[in-house]
């Protein structure tokens, strides 16, 4: 692999005068899944939202395939193939599930008249084939606003494959989950990575759960890097197990 | 135009007229402004209907003015009234607002202003009234710009209203109440907090601010019943200029905008007065927009 | 779970000669019964109540406002108070072009109303036709260009800076002397009898809300009337799943503009003569008749509006003249209770009452899973 699919170089982001970020350095490599584990607080989501496009840096360098994205906003971000989904999970909620997968084709090439065309047959075959991926066929037709927390999740995250990403950002996907759903949720999640070939950067508070899919994992504390490696390697840090423990 | 602006440079003076009186009407905008800040705040309601209290209040004491009570006399029964009225209109159809998404808020106390405009046009008529409050008017500069007492009255009764508006808040139970209930009303109803009370006190108090701010107008200005939409326009260009919770912003960009109103109908003529307001609502918002572009956040 | 292991499984269509299925969004199931009802009665109507002619075409624009503004209010979720803006400026636009055709619009304005432009069957159908088309594309463009300005707002903002725009507007065509200011300006004189012009106005309005209907009927079908309806939900998922968020909302808001500039042009011509605070820029009239209509019949659905339209030009109509000065009041009350508390509308009622008859599926099992949720939380 040449060049890894997202770089972030000493990204630094402050809100007021509280750092979130101070020069965040992490690469995500094409193809595989990578974490990111810190304590609540440790600046996570905040440098998620940094290379989404949700508000500008303060300095550093995000580059996506070898684009610097760190100027465009979210919509121009998201088409490029870079998509995330949300901690507090985000559906449209007054339509139904066929609808919400329909509306969340690639807008990669949209152009102006394709606003105006009807959806092809193929895209619904499409739609239900992922609804029935992440076990909601049953349910295709109800609104989706009625769907329980855990199913609207699943649902987001259906979407996001619909939108064909060449890397999904994860923000806490099994928050909130019934614990007994969370190993369905791995095996997807691992089944999307390898089947279907996008790459993954999750964020994730259950240690279990990014033990056991990440290749790769990065832990913030107070914004800042405190390691990378392979699982074993973080499971092993006295820096990390500090940082949890609030040992500084 | 241009000779408008030469005049202005010839006489300076004529600065000082329109400065007196930008400042004077720009004090009674403050209050309204800053009714409007605190049931933005507090309630999330955005009350369209602020213009037409003002316009309310002022009806009342040209009424009590007919009746033989001197419109500075009536100021607390038109205060007591309006705050009566406000609870009432709560109690009836803001509750139900309240947790209902924004465009709701603002469509109803549009509906709320119609009623009340068109009730007043059916009871008062729609001449256009003052309240003769009897003092006299000074001259100075050789009779270049002219100050009526009342209008200094009035500015200093603006002034000690929203004195006693910010202690209240600062001092009073009622007002940490309201506070707390702005900063987080879950935690205020967590912490025993009738938060319904506190709504219901901060509309009926923002209906009696925009009423005494109405008694002023009446003394220095004019009323009709359909001149409450400028007032709320401008109540809305103030608290979007300033942001809520921005008590000295208020003030400033109240005071602002009635200079304002006044160079402009000066400078333009009279007929660009009224849309000097909305003009500079347009304005304000852009410039909020590209302000917050910055950030990358909309203006919501 | 199937043991299909591609992602975007095996297209159903082609090999088997059916012809490509197109899968119709927001579908209409209206039984053509009732567009048979509603065409015998938009032909017959002026045959059978000549005298209320004018009263009907006016049905008609009503039912045209309801609808445009319903493409941005419920559709879109973007609700303005402004939209009576493009109906003033069309109407203005095509003033000046009609005009402008025959004589100078500056001497025209400056003699007050005093001049009056006379013209044969064949200069004023066409000077109206070219009035009225650029009075579409003029409102199309101002639509563009501020609606980048106006777009940047969300919720409450964008409510009051449309009705800023629409009240800006209003106080300015009064200070424009080139266009009449605040003393008007006369359309050129119908060269026909009275009767005869009520009855060709009416086919134009009925025209406009046929095409209207039909526009935003096809419009909601499209992949355009999902994705406004996701932004409708939630503006900031459809930014992160890269939809074209301000294309849309143009496109949205300039279609409206189109209709509405083309109704203003139309309406200048019937009244015979603009000015900008009744006529032309009527906020508080026509501007909150359209808010309130699409409310009243169901916002965000295609019947609602035209429902709501129908209901309160026939109740106005009827009762308007008994009220004696009260109905601004009972305009104001209609107001906030239908905002207050019938804010779904009677579209949005049925649809909650019966939501099989409109292709809703509701699983109980599911609702009442969510209710336990809720009920948790």
């Amino acid at each position: 692999m040449s060049q890894p699919l997202i770089a972030v170089e000493k990204v630094s982001k402050s809100f007021g005068g509280v750092r979130a970020n101070s020069a965040v350095s992490i690469t995500v490599e094409e193809g595989k899944i990578t974490g990111l584990i810190g304590p609540n607080g440790s600046g996570k989501t905040t440098l998620f939202n940094s290379i989404v496009g949700y508000h500008p840096i303060d300095s550093g360098s995000i580059k996506f395939e070898g684009r610097e994205i760190s100027k465009l906003l979210v919509p121009q971000i998201a088409r490029l193939g870079l998509l995330r989904t949300f901690q507090q999970t985000r559906i449209y909620a007054e339509m139904d599930c066929v609808q919400n997968m329909l509306i969340s084709v690639p807008h990669r090439n949209a152009t102006l008249t394709d606003m105006f065309r009807a959806y092809p047959a193929e895209l619904q075959d499409e739609a239900e084939h992922l609804l029935e991926f992440v076990g909601l066929y049953q349910k295709r037709h109800l609104i989706s606003g009625d769907l329980s927390f855990g199913q609207q999740k699943l649902l987001e995250f259906a979407m996001a494959l619909m939108n064909k990403p060449k890397v999904l950002l994860l923000d806490e996907p099994t928050a909130g989950i019934n614990p007994t759903l969370i190993n369905g949720l791995i095996d997807r999640l691992k089944r999307a990575n390898q089947e279907f070939g996008i790459t993954l950067f999750v964020i994730e508070h259950n240690m279990r759960v990014v033990m056991n899919l990440a290749e790769n994992i990065y832990c913030l504390a107070h914004g800042e890097l405190l390691a990378e490696g392979h699982p074993e390697e973080i499971q092993n840090d006295q820096r990390v197990i500090d940082a949890y423990l609030g040992a500084h | 135009m241009l000779d408008n602006i030469g005049l202005l440079t010839l006489a300076p003076v004529l600065n000082i007229q329109l400065l007196l009186d930008g400042l004077f009407i720009g004090a009674v905008f403050v209050l309204a402004a800053y009714g409007l800040a605190l049931v933005w705040g507090v309630m999330n309601v955005k009350n369209l209907a602020q213009g037409e209290f003002v316009i309310m209040g002022g009806y009342f004491a040209w009424h009590l003015g007919t009746l033989g009570v001197h419109p500075i006399a009536s100021l607390p029964i038109v205060i007591a009234i309006m705050f009566a009225f406000g609870w009432l209109v709560y109690e009836t159809i803001i509750k139900y607002v309240i947790s209902r998404d924004l465009f709701t808020s603002l469509l109803a106390t549009f509906g709320i202003a119609l009623v009340v405009q068109q009730g007043l046009n059916l009871a008062y008529g729609p001449e256009v009234r003052t309240a003769e409050s009897g003092f006299s008017t000074h001259s100075l500069f050789g009779g270049l710009v002219t100050v009526a007492e009342i209008k200094i009255v009035s500015f200093c009764l603006a002034l000690g209203l929203a004195a006693t508006v910010i202690l209240f808040m600062k001092t009073s139970r009622m007002g940490q109440a309201i506070r707390a209930t702005a900063q987080d009303a879950r935690a205020a109803k967590i912490m025993g907090i009738d938060t319904e009370r506190v709504y219901a006190f901060t509309y009926a108090l923002n209906a009696a601010i925009c009423g005494a701010a109405g008694v002023l107008v009446s003394m220095i200005w004019v009323i009709q019943p359909f001149y409450g939409i400028p007032h709320s326009i401008r109540a809305f260009v103030i608290v979007t200029a300033a942001g809520l919770g921005n008590i000295p912003g208020v003030i400033v960009a109240g005071l602002g905008l009635g200079v304002a109103e006044q160079y402009s109908g000066f400078v333009l003529g009279l007929e660009f007065q009224q849309a000097t307001a909305l003009i500079l609502l347009l304005l304000v918002l852009i410039w909020r927009q590209v302000q917050l572009a910055r950030y990358r956040q909309v203006v919501q | 779970m199937t043991g299909d292991n591609t992602l975007h499984g095996p297209a159903r269509t082609g090999g088997d000669g059916v012809p490509r299925r197109k899968i119709a969004i927001n579908a209409d199931t209206t039984p053509w019964y009732i567009y048979a009802a509603i065409i015998i009665f938009g032909v017959a109507a002026p045959f059978i109540f000549p005298a209320y002619t004018t009263q009907i075409a006016l049905l008609w624009l009503m039912i045209l406002f309801a609808l445009t503004w319903d493409i941005c209010g419920g559709q879109m979720g973007y609700n303005s108070l402004g939209n009576i803006f493009f109906f003033g400026a069309g109407m203005y636009i095509s003033a000046v072009i009609q005009v402008g055709m025959f004589t100078d619009v500056g001497t025209y304005t400056s003699a007050r109303g005093g001049e009056q432009l006379v013209l044969d069957y064949g200069d004023y159908f066409f000077s109206l036709f070219v009035g009225t088309i650029a009075a579409a594309i003029g409102c199309v463009v101002l639509a563009i260009v501020l609606g980048r300005i106006v777009f940047g707002l969300r919720g409450p903002y964008f409510a009051i800076g449309t009705l800023g725009l629409a009240l800006a507007a209003r106080e300015l065509a009064g200070t424009w002397e080139w266009i009449g200011g605040g003393s008007g300006i006369a359309m050129p004189v119908y060269p026909g009898q009275p009767h005869e012009k009520s009855v060709v106005f009416y086919i134009l309005f009925l025209l406009l809300a046929v095409l209207t209907f039909v526009f935003v009927r096809w419009l909601y079908a499209t992949r355009f009337g999902l994705a406004i309806n996701a932004i409708r939900d939630d503006e900031g998922k459809a930014e992160a799943m890269g939809i074209h968020t301000l294309r849309h909302k143009l496109v949205a808001w300039s279609s409206a503009a189109f209709l509405l500039g083309m109704s203003g042009a139309i309406f200048g011509n019937l009244t015979g003569f603009i000015e900008p605070l009744e006529v032309a820029f009527p906020a508080a009239t026509f501007g909150i008749f359209m808010v309130v209509m699409a409310l009243l019949g169901g916002k965000g659905t295609l019947w609602g509006p035209v429902i709501g339209a129908t209901l309160f030009h026939i109740v106005k109509e009827v009762t308007w003249t008994y009220l004696l000065g009260w109905q601004w009041v009972a305009l104001g009350l209609l107001i906030v209770i239908n905002v207050v508390f019938f804010q779904e509308g009677i579209m949005g009622w049925m649809q909650r009452k019966w939501p099989e008859r409109f292709g809703i599926t509701v699983d109980q099992r599911v609702s009442a899973d969510k209710a336990g949720e809720e009920a948790s939380r």
